[in-house]
């Protein structure tokens, strides 16, 4: 690829311009979906191109860059992605999550703390919290604007119901600020309380269905539940097989034929540091 | 003990030269050449242009060398490379009228002024393997008659209108672009129209077929097919008159449908409108008969049919997103599918002590 022929971090100048705009006003109005002019970008729909947007829109030279996937620095996508910023925006690149400025994720937020400044963006197949239960968007919007989400409401009950618990487990809806539910991303429930008052920026984007979203630091991030129905994230009676870990997600490996199973660390760098 | 199943840059590297590898395929036969994709796949250029929004066939020619053939992936290509060109201004809109046309055809009418022309189709052939193409040698030129060049071909669309027979074409364009603005419903038609242009054909068939067979009929007859050259103009800011900067080739397909007429409207005929780069007959009587559909509301008909559905027909229409959401499920989903594990573990075990409760008290009793 001649990269000389495409401007700093592939997007046009104009292009970013039109998306650090989207990127304010959802800033502005934290968990409000903003449409933007979503670009075809050099790598497939529903593989990232929202979040590749954001980050080559905010991205500048002096940027420390740390992409995962499921967690995991070195998962193919995370891979491809983190090359593609390494190629076409001459960044560094670091698998620390304490060393980044911008970390691009796709269904995981880091273990490790995130401090003022840094910038979590996220990779959004779906942002429309409501999208499954009225496929329609001329819809959805309303309701967004009346704050009518009973609808969500009701079919955590039917969940309750029917199974004894609030049975979702990915993509748990919150509300945000008091005032809009959003779509925390298809991240497990595990990790909803971190986006909760978390103190860097965090910015959702959606390249497909061409939305931008954002939780700004230190907003409250509220997942939805009942009183007598307590929001509750996973918990495994294991521990993480290499660092011994019994407060991070774990991944579940099955190892041989017979079914013998090894919960590890989903977040590789939080894993190394405490091996260290 | 435990071997870690995760991509590194070496195993992308080594997929992406196998890759290359298997796409120039056995070296003992010759390699394609762009050119001979552009003049000998030509159809499949001509999708690829429109789908791909470029017209421009040597890199779509490019394209589905890259793409071993592969459209869709193709289109892909097209697109990523369209969406970084500087935009210096919009065309004026192609006068059809103008076009020296190769082929027209029209089945409401059996003569029509310019008369009809078969041109190079398929509709008649006898679809029999032709084994004389598996031996090399050239073939004859066709023999073609001397080009009209009477100036205007008069649309077929354009005559019933006059009689108000047909309701005219919308009197304004817009400055709408799907490329540069998100899709925002409900759609004006010129947007409805780039969307359909570039959807996806296997798609717009499907829906245009459904509506023929009861989901949202519409009656239509082709008012007029063409195929053939158009001038295309732009009026540079500083110069204030329209210079002719390039021709194309397009097919334009009018539908004519009927329609009984609504409370404000008079019974009259309407229209399907279809365009696309090239020759492409199939996707523009596709999208004519969508675009129809789509305009139920606006007709005050009911809409009860997929194909008469605006959200969900242009939702779904294009087919990079679509192959690229589909094919995200390739990509782990690892983390998600643990927190899945653990939810239906738990309600299993719930639901086995329920069990195990039922039968204690029943052997109790």
């Amino acid at each position: 690829m001649p990269d000389g022929a495409y401007n700093y971090a592939y997007l046009d100048e104009q292009t970013k311009r039109m998306i650090r705009r989207a990127i304010l006003k959802a800033v502005a109005v934290p968990g409000y979906q903003v449409p933007f002019g979503g670009r075809e970008m050099p790598l497939p729909y529903g593989w990232g191109t929202g979040g590749i947007q954001v980050t080559a829109a905010i991205i500048g030279h002096d940027d420390t860059l740390k992409v995962i996937d499921q967690g995991a620095d070195d998962t193919t996508n995370a891979v491809s992605i983190r090359r593609f910023f390494a190629r076409v925006a001459n960044v560094a690149t670091t698998t620390r999550t304490s060393e980044a400025s911008i970390i691009q994720t796709r269904h995981r937020v880091p273990e490790t703390p995130l401090s003022e400044g840094q910038i979590l963006v996220f990779q959004v197949p779906i942002p429309e919290p409501l999208r499954m239960l009225e496929p329609r968007e001329t819809e959805t919007r309303t309701l967004h604007a009346l704050a009518e989400y009973g609808v969500m409401q009701v079919s955590l009950y039917e969940s309750v119901t029917r199974h004894g618990r609030i049975a979702k487990t990915y993509n748990y809806p919150v509300l945000v600020n008091g005032r809009y539910m959003m779509s925390p991303s298809p991240i497990p429930k595990f990790d909803n309380p971190k986006l909760d008052r978390n103190p860097a920026l965090q910015l959702y984007g959606a390249g497909r269905e061409k939305r931008i979203y954002a939780v700004p630091p230190y907003t409250s991030v509220k997942s939805l539940d009942f009183d007598d129905h307590p929001f509750e994230i996973e918990t495994w009676s294991e521990c993480c097989a290499l660092c011994g870990s019994s407060e991070s997600f774990l991944d579940e490996m099955i190892v041989d034929d017979s079914g013998k199973r090894l919960f590890v660390c989903s977040d590789t760098d939080y894993c190394e540091a405490r091996r260290k | 003990m435990y071997v870690a199943v995760k991509g590194g840059e070496t195993a992308i590297a080594h997929s992406l030269e196998l890759l290359a590898d298997r796409r120039r395929g056995d070296r003992e036969v010759a390699e394609l050449t762009v050119q001979q994709i552009d003049q000998q796949l030509s159809l499949a250029v001509d999708r690829v242009m429109t789908e791909g929004s470029c017209y421009d066939r040597a890199l779509a020619a490019l394209a589905i060398k890259q793409a071993r053939g592969d459209l869709i992936e193709a289109i892909f290509l097209l697109r990523a490379y369209r969406t970084t060109l500087p935009r210096f201004g919009v065309s004026e809109p192609l006068d059809t009228s103008r076009m020296l046309a190769e082929r027209r055809i029209s089945s409401t009418f059996k003569d029509v002024p310019g008369g009809q022309m078969l041109g190079p189709s398929f509709d008649y052939t006898h679809r029999l393997l032709d084994f004389a193409l598996l031996a090399e040698g050239e073939r004859p030129t066709a023999p073609t008659a001397p080009s009209d060049t009477s100036p205007e071909l008069p649309r077929v669309g354009d005559i019933l209108q006059r009689e108000g027979m047909l309701e005219p074409p919308p009197a304004e364009g817009s400055g709408e672009d799907l490329t540069r603005a998100p899709l925002t419903l409900p759609a004006s038609r010129p947007v409805r129209l780039q969307n359909l242009a570039r959807g996806d054909e296997g798609f717009l068939l499907a829906l245009g077929y459904s509506t023929q067979r009861g989901y949202g009929n519409n009656h239509p007859f082709v008012g007029e097919i063409r195929f053939g050259a158009v001038p295309v103009s732009f009026q540079p800011e500083e110069l204030g008159f329209a210079i002719e900067i390039a021709e194309i080739d397009v097919t334009e397909c009018d539908m004519v449908n009927q329609f009984k007429g609504s409370h404000d409207v008079p019974p009259q005929f309407t229209r399907g409108y279809g365009l696309a780069f090239g020759h492409a007959e199939r996707k523009a009587m596709a999208m004519a008969l969508v675009d129809r559909a789509l305009r139920a509301e606006e007709l005050s008909e009911a809409a009860t049919s997929p194909a008469q559905d605006e959200e969900f027909v242009l939702s779904h229409s294009d087919n990079v997103e679509a192959s690229g959401f589909v094919q995200h499920l390739k990509l782990p989903h690892y983390v998600d599918f643990q927190s899945e594990l653990v939810v239906v573990r738990a309600l299993r075990e719930a639901v086995e002590a329920r069990r195990r409760q039922a039968g204690l008290s029943q052997a109790a009793e």
